[in-house]
């Protein structure tokens, strides 16, 4: 999906792709060049990207990739729905905002959406916590706590966007 | 105590059931001298429900409560008690509606000290007339139900704050107000005392139908409520469920 979202700015070749890749979502951890393509045949069998151009190059042909309406939707969809509130989301949470800024999208909405949800769960486990025996609650407790943090990452970044946009968007 | 013809108590769901409205601020500025508090902040509390007030410090949550009890007037905006004013209120009408209607639980030092537990719990119910031995039997009960037993005689400083957290929530739920406004009731308690207290909280209120509005800037006491309010820069944004 992060793909289909940096592919929605401009058309890109692969290898632009995983250098952008790296820069905002792969901190420490470089994609291979052999997973930026198999996923980029992926969306292309799926309909959600197309190549535009296909230049010879100095090793193998450079191919231009561009997002479809399929695969313009579909980001669409992802940046408009709450991941589901889960411990250890940062991640998805992190990509969600900087696509949402990078392709000049509310990430205000997004975030507010994304409370509304943890809220949502938050309070879900504690009617469990309330109903429940000390195995409920002690595991409904480290649901909770890892929760909070969360929330408080989406209070700090909500707090941060205007900075967060400059930095993502040049 | 003006009526406003505008207010409507009851109102329609979108699913087209009606809900009670117990309390709602309609548009309601505040100011500290020349600084903005709440700019416009609207927001209504139905009959029964729990309310969290969420934001970030300084954003205007614990002014914007303030306004619903009657502790503060709006500069601009109304607060409406069902169908009752409270921001055209005098002085002396909202603090005799405050003894009578509303209970409050605030962080720190609402305890008389000069005063035993339990005429501290009594002490609503003796300012409402009620005679005092009556008065304290009703606050007896109390110390049982929030697990407070044998501290009845004990002066504020004389209890652990977990202890005397409970006994101002007793003092707030003893007269059984039809609203109980809370400011970060757990905010000076450990997580584990603050999850008891709120656990006690929630079952007497709900025990007896009392509507809650609740400050906290901890998401797990928010949980406890049935919607959230966030509070930024003054206004109000209210988190409704999100359509399944």
């Amino acid at each position: 999906m992060t793909f289909l979202g940096l592919l929605e700015r401009h058309p890109s070749h692969g290898y632009d792709l995983k250098r952008d890749y790296d820069v905002f979502f792969g901190r420490g951890k470089p994609l291979p060049f052999g997973q930026v393509y198999s996923t980029l045949s992926r969306l292309a069998r799926d309909g959600k990207v197309v190549i535009s151009e296909v230049e010879p190059g100095a090793g193998p042909d450079r191919k231009r990739y561009v997002i479809t309406d399929l695969g313009a939707t579909e980001v669409e969809q992802w940046l408009t729905q709450p991941v589901e509130p889960e411990p250890n989301l940062q991640s998805v949470l992190f990509s969600k905002v900087v696509l949402s800024l990078m392709l000049d999208r509310s990430a205000e909405d997004y975030l507010d959406l994304q409370r509304r949800a943890h809220l949502e769960r938050m309070r879900e486990l504690t009617a469990v916590k309330r109903a429940g025996g000390l195995v409920d609650l002690l595991l409904a407790d480290h649901s909770l706590y890892h929760l909070e943090a969360d929330l408080r990452w989406i209070e700090m970044t909500a707090a941060r966007l205007d900075a967060l946009k400059k930095a993502v968007r040049p | 105590m003006d009526r406003d013809d505008r207010s409507t108590a009851r109102r329609p769901e979108k699913g087209g059931a009606a809900v009670t409205v117990a309390l709602e601020a309609r548009d309601v500025e505040y100011s500290f001298g020349s600084t903005p508090a709440l700019r416009g902040a609207s927001v209504a509390v139905e009959a029964g429900e729990i309310l969290a007030i969420m934001g970030p410090s300084g954003s205007g949550k614990s002014t914007l409560l303030h306004c619903l009890a009657g502790i503060l007037v709006p500069s601009a905006g109304q607060i409406h008690l069902g169908e009752t004013r409270l921001d055209t209120m005098t002085e002396t009408q909202r603090s005799v509606l405050r003894r009578q209607r509303f209970g409050f639980v605030f962080q720190f030092g609402q305890l008389v000290p000069e005063l035993t537990a339990a005429e501290n719990v009594a002490l609503p119910l003796l300012l409402n007339g009620v005679r005092r031995a009556p008065a304290m039997r009703e606050a007896d009960g109390w110390f049982e139900r929030l697990d407070l037993g044998g501290l009845q005689s004990r002066r504020s400083g004389e209890l652990s704050g977990g202890q005397a957290q409970r006994v101002a929530l007793a003092r707030a739920l003893v007269a059984k107000p039809e609203m109980l406004f809370a400011d970060e009731p757990t905010g000076a308690l450990d997580s584990l005392t603050g999850e008891h207290v709120m656990d006690l909280l929630v079952d007497a209120a709900r025990g007896q139908g009392t509507t809650v509005i609740l400050v906290t800037h901890e998401a797990r006491v928010a949980a406890y409520a049935d919607r959230e309010a966030i509070v930024r820069d003054g206004r109000v944004t209210v988190l409704d469920r999100i359509p399944s």
